[in-house]
């Protein structure tokens, strides 16, 4: 059924990204490649991938973003994968009754055999979350690596997402946002975690932590100022200054 | 959002056989149109033959049209669900009004009445698909199901009068339903123009970001260096350039062309002129709900497009 849960879980199993140490390495989007190529969500297709016009369909991308002017201005690396809304009108549109939000833990999966690739639940996601597969024509999305987080019969440290666990710079947290007192919610509680396009009320789940702020951003902005040539005051190379001006 | 040619030709054909049917549904009932058999068989047969058309257009642009038939399942969620079960039910009253204008020779009012709602009904779902979607501002607008159903209202009155006049029969009526359909059709998309024009962003790429504290921002390095589905789908760009031309031009085709065309109908007393006049009308209703269409797609912008640097 891809009515809503009439009575939506405690459990919200999401992300929560930290755009602060997000370092743009684009390891989260690859191993999300790998791992879905072959697990749950099999096959996560590539057309002519060595050819002239590579295109495929992926889970997570990682965008490159600018923001501000001049010297304050700064590059944020911006990851984006599905953010398993509680107002996922992406379930609600499709005709099917393929696309569907678990009551248990909140995560918004795709039942590939029931998709008839209309793509009308691409449409109505305001993130870009979902893409086609160019070779089966279903439809794929972030599956929260349902496939691992459950996982008995992988190792303990591994049953997490495949963006979480691969990330070098843990920018990613993986766990349970209908839970206070869990790890995720107080990090977002004690870094201002916020939602993306709050205005749309799809009430993401997913959480995303803004960079922090410049310490002072005159001692580590590219300060013309900083270049030019000082003279030295004192010591060893101020007698040496002096020497050299007295020539 | 790009303009697929399977779903425009699946609105403008099945708006066009839903108009029809509607139109011969109240004639018939009212007893404006004659019991004629072979009107019976053309009349419907042009309409049910639109929108089975416009159907299997649509089908073109599934990814699995073996699976369409799980489409039905949803309708307690779905604007696509619901608009699948009635365009299928509604052809059971189509087919039994059609069972009696042919074979019995009488209009049944238990058939006539549920099929003029059924078909009304189906096209405001049709709207409805598109409507329902806060992603395109363009679409998720008050007037996108009027204009579904005045369009369809529109073309469907256009050709009702060609079959009529083809028939040999005065079509007053249909005629002046036909012109009245047509000129508030596209009064009413001229407002729309208007306002989509003018219309406030729904969010921007500081919102979809949350980076706006920072300053403005913009895209540095884009995530891939392929176009991707998401691209492809929703980040056409190539209408907008010539959108006010074919804006024009839709309006010549489907406003002017088929209103100077009924007026002068039925103005004129019978005449050789009456068909091709009726014909030029309904050519004209169509191609121009056509170009409407595409434009309809093609000037939709949605928000995905603020995560690669664009305005939605």
């Amino acid at each position: 059924m891809t009515s809503l849960p009439s009575q939506p879980g405690s459990v919200k199993l999401g992300l929560v990204i930290d755009l602060d140490t997000c370092v743009g390495c684009q390891a989260c989007v690859v191993n999300c490649k790998e791992w879905n190529a072959g697990g749950y969500a099999a096959p996560l297709s590539d057309s002519d991938p060595y050819g002239a016009h590579p295109s495929g369909a992926w889970l997570n991308r990682v965008h490159g973003f600018e923001c501000g002017e001049g010297e304050t201005a700064r590059v944020v690396h911006f990851p984006k994968s599905c953010l398993h809304c509680e107002q996922p009108a992406c379930v609600t549109v499709c005709p099917t009754g393929a696309s569907y939000k678990r009551v248990e833990d909140g995560i918004v999966l795709v039942d590939e055999d029931r998709c008839i690739g209309c793509g009308l639940c691409a449409w109505a996601c305001p993130y870009g979350a979902r893409e086609m597969d160019p070779v089966t024509d279903v439809m794929k999305k972030c599956t929260l690596c349902v496939d691992r987080i459950y996982n008995e019969n992988i190792a303990e440290e591994e049953r997490l997402p495949a963006c979480v666990r691969t990330c070098p710079a843990n920018a990613r947290h993986f766990g349970d946002l209908g839970d206070p007192t869990s790890e995720v919610s107080l990090l977002v509680a004690e870094r201002g975690g916020y939602d993306l396009m709050p205005e749309m009320g799809y009430r993401p789940t997913n959480k995303y932590l803004p960079p922090r702020p410049r310490r002072d951003a005159t001692t580590c902005g590219p300060t013309p100022a900083r270049l030019e040539p000082v003279a030295p005051q004192g010591g060893l190379l101020g007698w040496v200054d002096r020497m050299l001006s007295a020539l | 959002m790009h303009p697929a040619k399977s779903i425009i030709a699946f609105t403008t054909l099945s708006g066009a056989g839903y108009g029809l049917l509607f139109l011969l549904a109240l004639g018939a009932g009212l007893e404006l149109l004659p019991a004629d058999p072979w009107l019976g068989v053309l009349g419907l047969g042009l309409a049910l033959g639109l929108v089975a058309a416009g159907l299997l257009c649509s089908t073109l642009h599934l990814g699995h049209p073996e699976r369409a038939w799980r489409a039905v399942s949803q309708w307690r969620s779905s604007w696509l669900s619901r608009e699948g079960l009635l365009a299928l039910v509604t052809f059971l009253p189509a087919l039994a009004l059609a069972w009696g204008w042919v074979l019995e020779g009488r209009i049944w009012l238990a058939a006539a009445v549920p099929l003029a709602l059924l078909a009304a009904a189906t096209v405001y779902c049709t709207a409805m698909i598109y409507a329902s979607l806060k992603t395109i501002r363009q679409w998720h607008h008050p007037l996108v199901p009027l204009l579904y159903l005045l369009y369809a209202l529109a073309t469907g009155g256009c050709l009702l009068v060609a079959l009529q006049t083809a028939w040999g029969l005065r079509a007053h009526e249909s005629a002046f339903v036909a012109a009245l359909a047509t000129t508030a059709a596209w009064v009413i998309k001229l407002r729309y123009w208007r306002d989509i024009d003018g219309g406030r962003a729904i969010a921007t790429p500081e919102s979809a970001t949350g980076l706006g504290g920072l300053g403005k921002v913009r895209l540095l390095e884009p995530p891939h260096t392929e176009e991707n589905y998401l691209l492809r789908e929703m980040g056409y760009q190539v209408a907008r350039k010539h959108a006010g031309k074919l804006r024009k031009l839709a309006a010549i085709a489907g406003l002017l062309l088929p209103l100077l065309a009924l007026v002068l109908l039925l103005a004129s007393d019978s005449g050789w002129w009456d068909l091709p006049l009726a014909l030029l009308a309904a050519l004209g209703a169509l191609l121009g709900t056509l170009v409407e269409r595409w434009l309809f797609f093609a000037e939709a912008t949605h928000t995905v497009v603020l995560y690669y640097g664009r305005q939605a």
